[in-house]
Order: structure tokens, then sequence, then C-alpha cells
């Protein structure tokens, strides 16, 4: 009775942390790095830590390439970082509480919802204001995914897993209907939307990452300290019940703060899908299906993953960009394929 | 809160169970204290699950459920899992989870919901594994067990749970000859050694006979007969109510249940 923790597979061993960090550092220096004008790693590090007070290191770099780095792309990085984490850890927090392994903002239609929301405050109101376009991408996000488990679990396969998809995917063609609409009705705002539907950090500033980092950070607090509800979740709500778990509150919490993270996200980035399942499915094969190792690791990885995704975004057809959410689709769509050929009776949920 | 292990009573009063427009349970009454263990038979359909889920607060019912003069209904989630643990018919079972992790969530009441396990809880979970022979399981996933070793982990997992009432599902309907004996041996011991109210379904009507003081004959959603093995296991009984030709035999007056067709 001695070796505290030791038989738990829920843990994360503190190695793993330190990884952890040397991986988020890592993949920092590399997106800030990597882009149309060259800045070598060891320049970048330096003026990064120049600016950490109490350090005393003087950066060589010249102040154009100290503007790209301050002003364009460290804010993307951070942008992506943010969103990537907040995507991954709303996906591993859908999957808990549907104890679905195909859930994903994206694919429940929650990042449709959002963006209809969006949409409607962008075209209603002239200049929507930094605080409430998150807000309104939240409406249409809680929308959307109370119609996709109402209607996921009131049809007759209501118990299995491609149910709640089919009607995510239901959700999602009408929304993204009734958002085309709207943008019909008002082609003078056709471009705006459309660059965003498809998902963009390009013209991502501090003012993008002030205006998501609060709800991001608060709805990710939240979803971190239920990571251990998540796993008595794993058992299905009527043995959760019987074990002490008020299932229908802590489901409506955890779904209120990955909407409303997921709808904050989609309100500045547009819609970015497949990260949360990329992320927490390539998780569980390396750390295991508990959600107390799972939603620490898609906050951290998912940001690490969103941040390449954009150095690939950026790079691969230089100088033009490639929409972000072109490149998790084209990375995810296959994926999403090979998760669903390979589920075998009870190894995923 | 744990409640303290002295003597529990649970007095269930005209409990029903409505789902839908069909009353699937209607004025079950019945008692039992520490120690004893009542099994519920009946022919399928006559509610014995549904009966269980209600005590275990699944299925919402009407009545009472009194535990020591606490009305039971009233009592959150939490609390209510601190008096009556339950082993479901064919329980969950969460892939990867290893065997140590899924008997520590029966401390899930013990906790506050944002909390994480203590040193106890740890303690409390090696303790329980070990008295039951896991302790080399403790690391191995609970989908890689056979039937047997599964049903020895969802009990181990309501012992953690520590509450002093055990409701148990039909314990024994996968297990082969073997298994069921052993678990049903185990339940024995365990509710004579930890002073718990067990109450069970079951589907074997002669093994309903050797273990459980009670039995209660459920059909039509209503208690048709209860007392002791050799009062219900009658042939005009099983006549009755499942429609069976059967002949009772005496082992040492144990009854013991023969189909027959004359």
């Amino acid at each position: 009775m001695t070796n505290t923790h030791a038989t738990s597979s829920t843990r994360i061993p503190p190695l793993w942390w330190f990884a952890c960090a040397v991986a988020v550092c890592a993949t920092i220096l590399i997106g800030i790095c990597v882009g149309a004008v060259g800045i070598s790693p060891t320049q970048t590090a330096l003026e990064l830590l120049s600016h950490i007070p109490g350090l005393h290191i003087n950066s060589s770099l010249d102040e154009s390439d100290a503007a790209i780095i301050w002003d364009l792309r460290f804010p993307r990085v951070v942008l992506a970082l943010v969103v990537g984490s907040m995507l991954a850890s709303a996906g591993s927090a859908y999957q808990g509480t549907f104890r679905n392994p195909l859930a994903d903002p994206y694919l429940l239609g929650v990042s449709a919802g959002a963006g209809l929301g969006a949409t409607l405050e962008i075209v209603v109101f002239e200049s929507p204001s930094r605080w409430s376009l998150p807000l309104a991408a939240f409406l249409g996000s809680l929308i959307a995914v109370s119609l996709t488990y109402a209607l996921g679990r009131s049809s007759i396969a209501g118990r299995s897993a491609s149910s709640l998809v089919l009607a995510g995917v239901a959700v999602a063609a009408l929304l993204t209907a009734a958002q085309t609409l709207v943008q019909q009705r008002n082609s003078d705002k056709v471009r705006e939307v459309y660059a965003w539907i498809l998902g963009r950090l390009a013209i991502a500033g501090w003012s993008d990452v002030l205006m998501v980092a609060p709800y991001i950070i608060i709805c990710t607090i939240v979803l971190l300290r239920y990571r251990r509800v998540l796993d008595v979740f794993a058992v299905g709500d009527e043995e959760a019940v019987t074990l002490g778990l008020p299932v229908n509150r802590a489901r409506a919490v955890i779904i209120l703060a990955a909407s409303l993270g997921t709808a904050a996200a989609v309100a500045v980035t547009g819609l970015i899908g497949f990260v949360g399942i990329i992320v927490p499915h390539t998780i569980r094969l390396i750390a295991g299906n508990s959600y107390r190792r799972l939603v620490p690791l898609s906050v951290i990885f998912g940001g690490v993953f969103l941040v390449f995704a954009d150095v690939i975004a950026r790079t691969a057809m230089s100088p033009s960009e490639i929409p972000i959410g072109v490149v998790t689709a084209l990375i995810g769509a296959p994926f999403f394929l090979y998760i669903l050929a390979s589920r075998k009776e009870g190894s995923l949920i | 809160m744990t409640p303290v292990l002295t003597a529990t009573t649970m007095n269930i009063d005209n409990l029903s169970v409505q789902i839908g427009a069909r009353t699937i349970v209607q004025d079950v009454s019945f008692e039992i204290t520490t120690g004893d263990w009542v099994c519920i038979i009946g022919p399928n359909g006559a509610g014995k699950s549904s009966l269980l889920k209600a005590l275990a607060g699944i299925l919402p019912s009407a009545g009472n459920i009194r535990v020591n003069d606490f009305d039971l209904n009233s009592l959150s989630h939490r609390d209510r899992a601190c008096w009556i643990a339950y082993v479901a018919q064919t329980p969950v079972i969460p892939p990867g989870m290893n065997v140590f992790d899924y008997v520590m969530l029966g401390r899930t009441a013990h906790l506050k919901m944002l909390a994480s396990e203590s040193t106890f809880d740890v303690d409390m979970t090696t303790f329980v594994l070990e008295e039951l022979g896991l302790g080399d399981f403790a690391r191995r996933e609970v989908a890689s067990l056979s039937g047997g070793e599964r049903q020895r982990v969802t009990i181990a997992r309501a012992l953690a749970q520590a509450s002093p009432i055990v409701l148990l599902d039909e314990p024994t309907s996968a297990l082969d000859i073997g298994f069921q004996q052993e678990v049903l041996t185990l339940i024995n011991e365990l509710r004579k050694e930890k002073k718990i109210a067990v109450i069970s379904t079951m589907h074997d009507l002669t093994t309903s006979g050797i273990y459980p003081d009670r039995l209660l004959l459920m059909a039509d959603g209503h208690i048709q007969v209860a007392g002791s093995a050799t009062e219900v296991l009658t042939e005009e009984n099983i006549l009755t109510h499942y429609g069976a030709k059967v002949r009772i035999l005496n082992d040492f007056g144990r009854p013991i249940v023969v189909p027959t067709d004359f």
C-alpha cells in the first residue's frame, strides 16, 4: 500500500511534462523562424529572451526583423497555440461526455453554428465589437450542439457512435446553408466572410489574441478541472449516477465550456476542422484513454499541432498562403477515415 | 460523508416505477437489514431490473425508500451513492482503463466533484483489490479479463464505494457454473464479514435458493410471493408465475428446481 498512485495510469509522469515544455518552446521558435523572411533560430531565441527583464541579453536583430517577430509572427504563433489547444481539448471533452470517439467541434456542427452566429453578427452590425463576436458565435454553437445531441439521441441507433456524427453532419449542413443564404443576401460582405470560413490566422495581431485569450483560458481551465469527471463518464450515464456523479449537471458544464471556447476560437480564426479529432487520438495511442492525461496533453499538443499546420499553410505554396482550415482538413479527413475503418468492437469506446 | 457502518435498515414502501405510460413496478414493499441477502426472482419482464434501478436512483420512482430514516430520494446523487452501490447486469467496460483505475471509480461518491483521489482513496482501492485476490490484476486492462474476473472487478468497485447496501443485477448471468459458485460464495462471505445488505436479482431458481435469506418472487411488477426458498420455490408458484412445469426435489432441505414435462 506504499506505492501511491504507482498502479494508476491516470497521472502524467514528470518526465513527460519536461518533454511537453521542450516541445512548446521548440514549436514557438520554429513557428517564428519559418516564413518568407528567414530569421535564424538563435537570433529569434536571443530576441525573445532579450525582452525578459533581468536576463540582460542583447539581441543583434535589426528593427525590421524585430518588427516581423513581434508584430507579425509571434502573435500569429500565440494565436495558433491557444486556438489549437482549445479545439483539441474541446474535442477530447466532447468525446468524453458523449462517450463517442468521433466527436469533434467541427463534426458536431459546433463550428458551423458558431460560424452562423458570427456571420449574422457581422452582417447585422456594421462593425461588431471585439467582445460580442465570440458571444454571438457561442449562441450559434450552443444551438448547434443541442440540436446535434437531441437528434443523435433520438435516432433509432441512438447509442451508436456514428449516429451522433451523422446528426452533426446534418446540423452542420443546415447551418452552413443558412450561413450561405445570409451571405448571398449581403453580397457586399461576401469576400470578408468567405475568407473567414476557410479559417485564417493570416491577419492575426495581438488584438485577436487578446480577444480570444480570456474565453479560451477560462474554458480550458474548466475542462482541465473536470478531467477526472470525464473518466467517470466512461462507465456510461447509468453507472455514473450510481457512483454519485450528477451526470446532467456535469455534462452541461463541460459542454458549455467546450462550446464557448470553440466559439471564441471560431470567431477569430474561422472554421478549422479536425484538430479536435487528430490530436486527442494520437495522444490516446501513446498515453492511453484516461482523460486525466488526455485533456492536459490535448491542451499542449493541440497548440503545437496548429502552429505546425500554420507553418505548412504559409510555406507550402509560398508566397501565397493556403487557408489553415484546408491544411487541417487535408490531414484530418484521411485520419478520420482511418479511425472509422480501424474501429474494433470495444477498442475505442 | 461515509455512513457509519452500524446496523443499516432499508425500508421500501409502496415503491412504483413508471416508464412512459407503463407501470413497470407497482406497490413493492420490503425491508432489509445489514448482513441480509434478499434475492428477487421472477419471469422475464417482471420488473426485477427496474426495481433495482429505482433503488439505485437510475430510474425515478414513487413511494418511499428510507435508509435509517433518511429519505433516499431526497439525497443528492453523491450522498445516495454513499448508501447504495450498484453492479449492473452488463457493466460498461471503459476501453483502455486498467483494473486499479476502474475500481478506484468506486471512490467517486467520497470525493468532491472537482477533487482528485487522496492517498486514502488509493489505499482503500489497493486494500479491496488485495482482499479479493485481484492484486496481480491491478495493471491489467479490464477489457482483457475473462467474465469471471470482470465480475470480481465490478464487485471490487462496489466494495471500494464502501456503501452498506449493494445491489447486484444478475451477478452470475454471464458466468459458467464454476465462476458462478465462486462469485456467489464471495458475495456471501462479504455480506457477513462486512455487514453489507445485498439485494440481487437472479435467473437460476435453484441457485437463488442456496445463499439468499429471502426470496421475492416478482411478476407483472408486483411481489407475488415472499419468504424463504422452501416457501417460494414451490411447483405451484412456478407454474402460476412462470407458466413452467417443474418438480421440486429436496436436497438436504434445499429446494432443487427441475423442469419436467408431466
